[in-house]
C-alpha cells in the first residue's frame, strides 16, 4: 500500500457510516477508505445502496427530505458534516457524473464553464483555457472544437456523457464520483469512457458505481462489494474477482444472484 | 394438422362507434360555432369599410301624390308581417336606407316600402361624403364655389380630382392646426398650469404687503410650504416665466390663425334630390368619393383608405365616426403593462411555492386558494383595484409625491383611476394562471439538471436562476399567453379602474416623461360597449361595433402569436433534449 507516504491519510475515509431514508436504513455501519489516484469500483445488486454511498460523498443526498445519518465521512481528514464545511465548496472539490447524461440546455462551451461561472470566475482567458483542458481531458476536444458554441443537445449520447465528464473536471476537483456512467451508452462509447478514466486517474481519485463486472475488472484498482447496505468485501480488484474471501461475493461475481 | 393462418373477420360495427360519433359531433358543433362567430365578425367588420352603391330612389307615397327623390345606400332588405285593417296578415317588403345628412333629415336611416319606389337608379355622380360633423352624407354634387368666385362644375371631368385636391389641402391644414394646438400649445398649457400652481402655493403660504414702499412677505397661518427663502423674488420670477409663456402662446395662436386664413372659403354646392341648392364648406369634408363610378380596384382603394383611417385616426363625433387608434393603443399598452407586471410577480410566487416553501398542508392550501382566485368574478377584482390600488395606493403616492397638486388644485394624480391601476388589477386577476403554469413548468424540469447544477457547486439560487428558470420559460410563456388572452378582452374591471370613453391623450406620447401611467385610457372592449350600447344612433354604430370587435380579436391574436413564437423559440433552445 502507500508505504512511501505513511503519514498521509487516505483521501476519503468512510467511518462506521449508516444512512437512513426516513425510517428505512439503507447503509449499515460502513467503514472503508478510498485511496488517492486510484479507481475504486462499487459493485452489488440493485438497491444495495451503492448510489446512496456515492451520493453521500458530495452530500447530494441532503436534497432528499427526511434523511439522516450516523458515523462520519472525511476527506483529507476533514469531516463532511463539520458545521464549518460549506456544501458548495465541498462540491467544488468533488465532481460528479450521473447515470443519465445531463448536460445543460446551453452551448458546449457554457456547459463546461458552468462550475467556474457559479464560482464567480468569468475571466475570458481562464474560461477558454478551462474549456480546452477539460475537453481534452474528456477526450472530446477533437470532436467538438469547431462547434463549441452550438447546443450541447446536438451531440450523441456518448459525447454528451463525455461532455458531462468534462464539466465535472472543469473546476479541477480532487475526486470524481461516477454513478454508472456508461449505463445509458453503447459499447463503443463505453470503451471510450473507460479509456478516459485510465488517463483521469493520474490527477483524480475516482469512485465509480458499476453494474458491469467486466468493466470493474478492466478499470478499477480496488473493488467494494455491497449487499443489502452492508460492505461485504473490499480489496484489490484482482483479488476480489479471482479469489473472493466471502461466499456472497463469489456468488455475486459468478452471477448466481442479481 | 393445418393451422388456420387467416385473420379473424373484422367486426361489422366496431364497438363504441356510436360514442366516437358523439365526440366528433361535439367537436363539429364547437367548431361550427367558433367559425360561425368568427365568420360573422370578419365579414361584418370588413364590410363596414367597403364602399356601398349609392342609389337615387324616386318614391311615391300616395297613389296620385307627389314624387320625392332621396339618395342613399341600401343597408337592409327585409320583409315584415303586419295585420292589416281587416285583421289579415300582410307582408311588407321594405328597404332600410342610409341617407346620411342627419342634421337635414333628423335621422340618418329610414325605411321605405319597396312598392312605393317608382324608380331606383345608380346615378353615377352621387357622392358619399364623410364630414367632420353630422356623420356621412350622400349627395348629388353641383359644383364647387371657389374663394375667387369661380365655380368648378360637377359635370367637368376634372371635378373629382379637384375635389380631392381641395379636401386634401383642407385636411392638411387641419392636421397642422391640430399638431400645433395639441403639441405646442398643449405643452405650453401644461407648463403654465405648473407655474400657476407654484404661484398659488406662494400666494397661499405668504402674505405679501407693501410696508413703507417695500414689499414684505409674512408666513400665513396655514401655509402649504414654509421653506421658501425669498418668496417675493420667487413670485416675480414665476410671473416673468408665465409672461414669457404667454408670449410664446401668442405666436402659436398667430400661426394657427394664419393657417386658418383660407379655411372655409371653398364651398361645395349640392342638392339632395329636390333641386334646392345646398352649401357646405369644403373643410367640413374629411373624405369624399363617388361609389358608383368606382371599379373593383377603385373600391379596394376606398376600402383601404377607410381601413387604415379606422386604425390610425382618432375618433370623432362621440366615437361613432373616425378611427379607433387610441383604443388600439390603449389596449396594447395595457396588455403589455399587465404582462410586465404579472410575469415577475407570478414567477417569483411560483418559485417560492415550488422551490423554497416547505411542501405541506399549508403550502397546499395556499396553492388551492391561488387556483380559486381564477374563479372570482372580474368585477370583484375591479372593485378591489379601485379600493386598494386607486384610493389607497394611489392616494398614498399623491400624498407623498404629488401633494402640491393635491393641495392647490385638489386634483389627484395617481389617486384616481388610470392605466397603471387598471393593468395592476388585471395582473392580479391573471396571476393565478401564471403561477399555476409556472409551477407546472418548474416541476417539469428534469431532476437530472438540478442535480447536475448542484454537483457543479451551484447554490440553490444559482441553480434556479441559471438552469431551472430558463428551462421553465416556455411554461411561463404559456401562462402569460393564457393571461393575455383573458386580460386583453376583459372590460368590467377596467370600467372602475381607468378606462374612459374618450381619453384626451395617450398613455405614451412625445411629451414630458413620455410614459404617463397615471392617465386614463381607451380600450377596444370598452369601446365596443360604448359605441354599441351607449350611443344614440345604434344603426349607425353597428358597423363600428363589428369593425372594433374584429380589431380586438386581431390584436389579441397578434399578441398571442408573438408570444407563441417566442415560446417556440425558447422551447427549441431549452427543451430539445431527450430526457
Ligand atoms: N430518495 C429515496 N427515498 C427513499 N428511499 C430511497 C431513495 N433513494 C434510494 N432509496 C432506497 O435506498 C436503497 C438503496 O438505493 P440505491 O442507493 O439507489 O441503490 P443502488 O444504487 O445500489 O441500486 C433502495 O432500497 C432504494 O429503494
Ligand atoms: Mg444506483
Amino acid at each position: 500500500m502507500n508505504d512511501t507516504k505513511p503519514y498521509e491519510p487516505p483521501i476519503i475515509q468512510v467511518d462506521d457510516f449508516s444512512f437512513f431514508y426516513g425510517d428505512k436504513q439503507v447503509l449499515h455501519n460502513i467503514s472503508m477508505d478510498f485511496e488517492e489516484n486510484k479507481v475504486t469500483a462499487l459493485i452489488g445488486p440493485s438497491g444495495c445502496g451503492k448510489s446512496t454511498l456515492l451520493r453521500n460523498i458530495n452530500r447530494m443526498n441532503d436534497l432528499v427530505p427526511g434523511v439522516h445519518h450516523q458515523g462520519d465521512i472525511r476527506i483529507d481528514g476533514t469531516s463532511l458534516y463539520d458545521p464549518k464545511v460549506e456544501v458548495i465548496s465541498l462540491r467544488k472539490r468533488v465532481g460528479m457524473v450521473f447515470q443519465k447524461y445531463n448536460p445543460f440546455p446551453k452551448s458546449i462551451y457554457e456547459n463546461i464553464v458552468f462550475p467556474l461561472r457559479v464560482a464567480g470566475r468569468n475571466s475570458r482567458s481562464e474560461l477558454d483555457e478551462t474549456v480546452e483542458r477539460s475537453l481534452k481531458g474528456a477526450a472530446l476536444w477533437d470532436e467538438v472544437k469547431d462547434k463549441l458554441h452550438q447546443s450541447a443537445y446536438g451531440l450523441s449520447g456518448g459525447q454528451q456523457q463525455r461532455l458531462c465528464i468534462a464539466r465535472a473536471i472543469a473546476n479541477r476537483p480532487q475526486i470524481l464520483l461516477m454513478d454508472e456512467p456508461c449505463a445509458a451508452l453503447d459499447p463503443i462509447a463505453t470503451l471510450k469512457i473507460e479509456d478516459l478514466m485510465e488517463d483521469l486517474k493520474k490527477d483524480l481519485t475516482i469512485v465509480i458505481v458499476t453494474h458491469n463486472m467486466q468493466q470493474a475488472t478492466r478499470i478499477s484498482d480496488k473493488t467494494a462489494f455491497l449487499y443489502l447496505g452492508n460492505l461485504i468485501e473490499y480489496g484489490d480488484t484482482a483479488q476480489i474477482f479471482t479469489n473472493p474471501k466471502e461466499e456472497q461475493t463469489e456468488a455475486y461475481i459468478t452471477g448466481r444472484f442479481s | 394438422m393445418d393451422k388456420d393462418l387467416s385473420l379473424p373477420p373484422a367486426p361489422k360495427r366496431p364497438i363504441g362507434e356510436a360514442k366516437i360519433w358523439l365526440t366528433s359531433i361535439g367537436l363539429a358543433l364547437g367548431l361550427i360555432m367558433i367559425f360561425g362567430l368568427l365568420g360573422i365578425i370578419v365579414y361584418n367588420g370588413l364590410e363596414a369599410f367597403w364602399p356601398k352603391t349609392a342609389y337615387a330612389f324616386t318614391v311615391q307615397n300616395e297613389p296620385e301624390g307627389e314624387k320625392t327623390t332621396i339618395y342613399g345606400n341600401i343597408t337592409k332588405d327585409q320583409t315584415r308581417h303586419v295585420l292589416n285593417a281587416e285583421g289579415k296578415q300582410e307582408s311588407i317588403h321594405e328597404y332600410q336606407i342610409f341617407t346620411g345628412n342627419k342634421e337635414k333629415f333628423g335621422q340618418a336611416f329610414r325605411f321605405i316600402d319597396v312598392h312605393r319606389i317608382v324608380n331606383q337608379e345608380e346615378l353615377p355622380r352621387l357622392m358619399t361624403l364623410e364630414r367632420l360633423e353630422g356623420g356621412k352624407a350622400i349627395v348629388d354634387p353641383i359644383g364647387i364655389k371657389l374663394q375667387n368666385g369661380s365655380v368648378l362644375k360637377a359635370t367637368d371631368s376634372e371635378f373629382l380630382s379637384d375635389f380631392q385636391r381641395l379636401t386634401d389641402e383642407a385636411d392638411h391644414v387641419r392636421k397642422s392646426v391640430h399638431r400645433i394646438e395639441k403639441g405646442d400649445i398643449g405643452a405650453i398649457n401644461n407648463k403654465l398650469d405648473e407655474l400657476q400652481r407654484e404661484v398659488k402655493i406662494i400666494e397661499r403660504s405668504y402674505d405679501i404687503r407693501e410696508v413703507n414702499g417695500v414689499s414684505v412677505a409674512t408666513l400665513k397661518d396655514n401655509p402649504i410650504v414654509d421653506d421658501i427663502k425669498n418668496p417675493i423674488a420667487e413670485l416675480a420670477k414665476l410671473k416673468e416665466q408665465i409672461g414669457e409663456l404667454h408670449r410664446e402662446y401668442e405666436t402659436y395662436t398667430a400661426q394657427v390663425a394664419k393657417l386658418r386664413e383660407h379655411e372655409g372659403k371653398d364651398i361645395l354646392l349640392y342638392q339632395l334630390g329636390n333641386n334646392d341648392v345646398q352649401e357646405m364648406p369644403l373643410d367640413q369634408i374629411v373624405y369624399g368619393f363617388m361609389p358608383n363610378e368606382l371599379g373593383f380596384f377603385g373600391k379596394l382603394g376606398v376600402f383601404w383608405h377607410h381601413f387604415t383611417g379606422f386604425i390610425l385616426d382618432d375618433p370623432r363625433e362621440a366615437n361613432t365616426e373616425g378611427g379607433i387608434f387610441p383604443a388600439i393603443f390603449g389596449t396594447f399598452i395595457m396588455t403589455v403593462l399587465m404582462s410586465m407586471l404579472v410575469t415577475p410577480i407570478g414567477v417569483i410566487g411560483a418559485i417560492y411555492l415550488r422551490e423554497y416553501a416547505k411542501q405541506g398542508p399549508l403550502v397546499q392550501s395556499v396553492r388551492i386558494c391561488v387556483n380559486n382566485l381564477a374563479g372570482v368574478p372580474s368585477i370583484v377584482f375591479g372593485v378591489f383595484g379601485l379600493g386598494f390600488f386607486v384610493y389607497y395606493l394611489g392616494g398614498s403616492i399623491d400624498q407623498l409625491f404629488y401633494w402640491k397638486k393635491l393641495a392647490v388644485d385638489n386634483t389627484p394624480t395617481f389617486g384616481t383611476s388610470g392605466i397603471l391601476w387598471a393593468s395592476l388589477t388585471l395582473a392580479l386577476m391573471t396571476l393565478p394562471v401564471v403561477i399555476v403554469s409556472t409551477e407546472e413548468a418548474l416541476s417539469a424540469v428534469p431532476r437530472g439538471l438540478r442535480e447536475a447544477a448542484l454537483a457543479c457547486g451551484a447554490s440553490k439560487w444559482q441553480m434556479i436562476q441559471r438552469i431551472i428558470l430558463p428551462c421553465a420559460l416556455p411554461g411561463v410563456m404559456t401562462g402569460l399567453i393564457l393571461a393575455m388572452a383573458r386580460g386583453a378582452g376583459e372590460v368590467a374591471p377596467l370600467m372602475v379602474t381607468g378606462v374612459v370613453k374618450l381619453a384626451p391623450s395617450l398613455p405614451i406620447d412625445g411629451e414630458g416623461p413620455f410614459v404617463h401611467l397615471e392617465r386614463k385610457f381607451m380600450h377596444l372592449g370598452f369601446h365596443i360597449y360604448d359605441v354599441g350600447f351607449q350611443s344614440p344612433d345604434s344603426d349607425a354604430a353597428q358597423p363600428m361595433v363589428f369593425a372594433t370587435t374584429l380589431l380586438l380579436i386581431l390584436l389579441v391574436v397578434v399578441m398571442n402569436l408573438a408570444a407563441i413564437l417566442i415560446r417556440n423559440k425558447l422551447r427549441k433552445r431549452y427543451q430539445a433534449s431527450s430526457f
